[in-house]
């Protein structure tokens, strides 16, 4: 039963067989979850765009979404409030410059997970999928990133250039995979 | 108390390093002068003098209660929160390190940062789904968690932006709960991922995994599986107890050493992926900038650090006479293996005792006596690793790191992260200690 075994090795020694090695040996308590229910927990959205949900919207209805869910907290047209702006791109000329979407963030995907898992404050996770997509329209054409008439969806939201994208250094380059 | 006739024994001690710093190897010595002499720090106005019964003593207790807690006269000691009334952004919560000894924090005092507030999961409805790249994607209850091996061991966690105000031009005048009190340490039991991930298997192709929390915010972070399969943890208890609210109940990913926001908490979700989602905390927040304009990306280890806790700000000397300097150390590289103290700035150095056991990526506390003539001193604690790290020195990380342009005046700022420089205390005539530069 609570046999300890070398986790680490055991993994690697299955990797090396391949995916067909029977791993568990182990309490065997999971339960197997089917892709259905495994589709309501994801909410991953990756770099290459693998995640985006279906759906669409433009700057011009992110700004009609904006002004009721966000600038309570984000302020008039993403100019800040209580909670941090949203639009500007202040020089990254001192360590603790401000950090922005425009100056800082390296992809745009970004914007739409943690629009859509994280906001709005009091409610997360309640926006639509056609709202996320128009409120990070509407915050990408107000720094001037996308136009004020470009759409975005699954296929246009990770073609966006982010214009800090290659603004970063690997801390330990030997750590990572 | 200091100078008031115990400490005899140490006048004979052979001084090792300038300014008063004496042997380490007193302590193994010492008896109770020893103990007598190190006893040297106020808080508050003296004791008076016990010459018969005090009033506790005449008449019996106070009843026993269900779930202790500390004696009324120690209320002063207590984290503290930049964001009381719990609005709309991050609440912060320090770690007294000053008032605390040894090397473990107790569960109350652990330092939290929570964004959005410590969600109250209720565990029987709580769910841990493993998905992605894996042959079997399982879903775990708490329950089933409960009946796995598991494994005990210390670890500390640290905020990567743990010590930021040294960061700023000026030294900015704070206690070390206020500079370093987002750091903290606990012994933490739980069921390896490993042997989860042994039954979910693993797809070759899996580099890294995305863990997400129960929170409302659903923080995630991504994590390399090589740390995944080394030494991650699903973390159930916390010093014995089942882990706090604010630090993931009912169950947290413990990756030990590396930076305290991928220890996602209220831990709900792992998806094992082949590159990182880049999610805000990666992308934006725990990238610091380098003076050139550049960040740096993927941090991930919380490298080589002590200070020194006794004595600190707030913690004034009593006059001349012997005090015991100690401090935390600690290393996500692995274990401590040597702390150097000194009490003239860094101009001489002693080797100070390491409290045993010292265990990988955990506190290690360390003492070293010392004998105060009463002049300025300024302490400094320098901490090296068994990987070979040692602490470097705050002149080495600002031509690295930089530093702000005008000095910081709010102590709660984070102007940068991840660093891991010497803290200097100055200790003026009066006893009264200041944080400095040197």
């Amino acid at each position: 039963m609570f046999t300890r075994r070398c986790g680490r090795a055991a993994v690697i020694i299955a990797l090396a067989f391949g995916p067909s090695i029977a791993f568990a040996q182990g309490p065997n308590l999971g339960t197997p979850i089917s892709p259905a229910e495994i589709a309501a927990w994801d909410i991953s959205i990756m770099p290459d765009g693998s995640g985006l949900p279906p759906g669409s919207g433009r700057p011009a209805e992110g700004s009609v979404v904006f002004a009721a869910k966000c600038a309570a907290c984000h302020g008039e047209n993403g100019k800040g409030g209580q909670n941090s702006a949203l639009v500007g791109s202040p020089p990254l000329t001192s360590i603790n410059a401000t950090k922005t979407i425009a100056n800082f963030w390296p992809y745009a995907t970004t914007l739409f997970d943690f629009t859509r898992r994280a906001m709005p404050w009091p409610r997360p996770r309640t926006l639509t999928n056609d709202e996320v997509y128009a409120l990070t329209a509407y915050i990408l054409a107000l720094n001037k990133i996308i136009g004020e008439n470009d759409v975005m969806n699954a296929t246009t939201l990770p073609k966006v250039r982010m214009p800090n994208r290659d603004g970063f250094i690997v801390r330990f380059p030997e750590r990572m995979p | 108390m200091p100078g008031n006739g115990s400490t005899r024994g140490w006048e004979d001690l052979e001084l090792v390093a300038g300014n008063g710093l004496l042997d380490r190897r007193a302590f193994l010595a010492g008896g109770a002068a020893v103990a007598a002499a190190m006893t040297g720090y106020t808080l508050s106005a003296s004791a008076a003098e016990q010459l018969t019964d005090d009033p506790w003593s005449a008449k019996a207790g106070n009843r026993v209660t269900a779930y202790g807690v500390p004696s009324r006269f120690e209320k002063r000691v207590e984290r503290t929160l930049t964001n009381p009334t719990g609005a709309p952004r991050t609440q912060h919560a320090r770690t007294p390190h000053h008032l605390l000894n040894g090397t473990f924090t107790p569960n109350a005092l652990h330092f939290v940062i929570s964004h959005t507030g410590d969600p109250d999961v209720d565990p029987d409805k709580h769910r841990l789904v493993i998905h992605g790249l894996v042959e079997r994607p399982l879903v775990f209850t708490l329950e089933a968690l409960m009946r796995y091996p598991m494994v005990s061991r210390m670890a500390f966690v640290e905020c990567g932006g743990n010590s930021a105000p040294l960061f700023s031009k000026e030294p900015v005048d704070a206690t070390v709960q206020a500079l370093h009190g987002l750091v903290s340490c606990a012994e933490w039991t739980g069921v390896m991922l490993s042997t989860l991930l042994e039954e979910t298997g693993v797809d070759p192709k899996a580099k890294w995994l995305i863990a997400e929390g129960a929170d409302s915010l659903a923080l995630s972070r991504s994590v390399p599986m090589t740390k995944a399969l080394d030494d991650a943890m699903i973390a159930l208890y916390q010093n014995g107890e089942r882990v706090m609210p604010g630090n993931g109940y009912p169950m947290r990913l413990l990756l030990p050493g590396w930076e305290g926001n991928m220890n996602i908490k209220w831990l709900r979700r792992i998806k094992l992926v082949e590159t990182p989602a880049m999610s805000y905390y990666e992308a934006r927040t725990y990238a610091p900038i380098l003076p050139s304009g550049k960040a740096y990306q993927f941090y991930f280890l919380q490298e080589v650090k002590s200070f020194i806790t006794h004595p600190s700000p707030g913690l004034k000397l009593n006059g001349p006479g012997f005090y015991e300097i100690s401090g935390i150390a600690y290393s996500g590289n692995g274990r401590v293996s040597k702390v150097m103290v000194s009490a003239d700035g860094g101009k001489s150095w002693a080797l100070a005792a390491l409290q045993e056991p010292v265990h990988p990526k955990a506190f290690t506390r360390f003492r070293v006596p010392w004998r105060w003539e009463g002049g300025p001193a300024i302490l400094q604690s320098r901490a090296w690793d068994e990987a070979g790290n040692m602490q470097p020195t705050r002149d080495q990380i600002i031509a690295h790191r930089g530093e702000t342009k005008t000095a910081v005046s709010n102590v709660t700022a984070f102007p940068s992260q991840h660093y891991n420089g010497p803290t200097s205390w100055g200790i003026e005539r009066n006893g009264e200690v200041k944080h400095v530069y040197a």
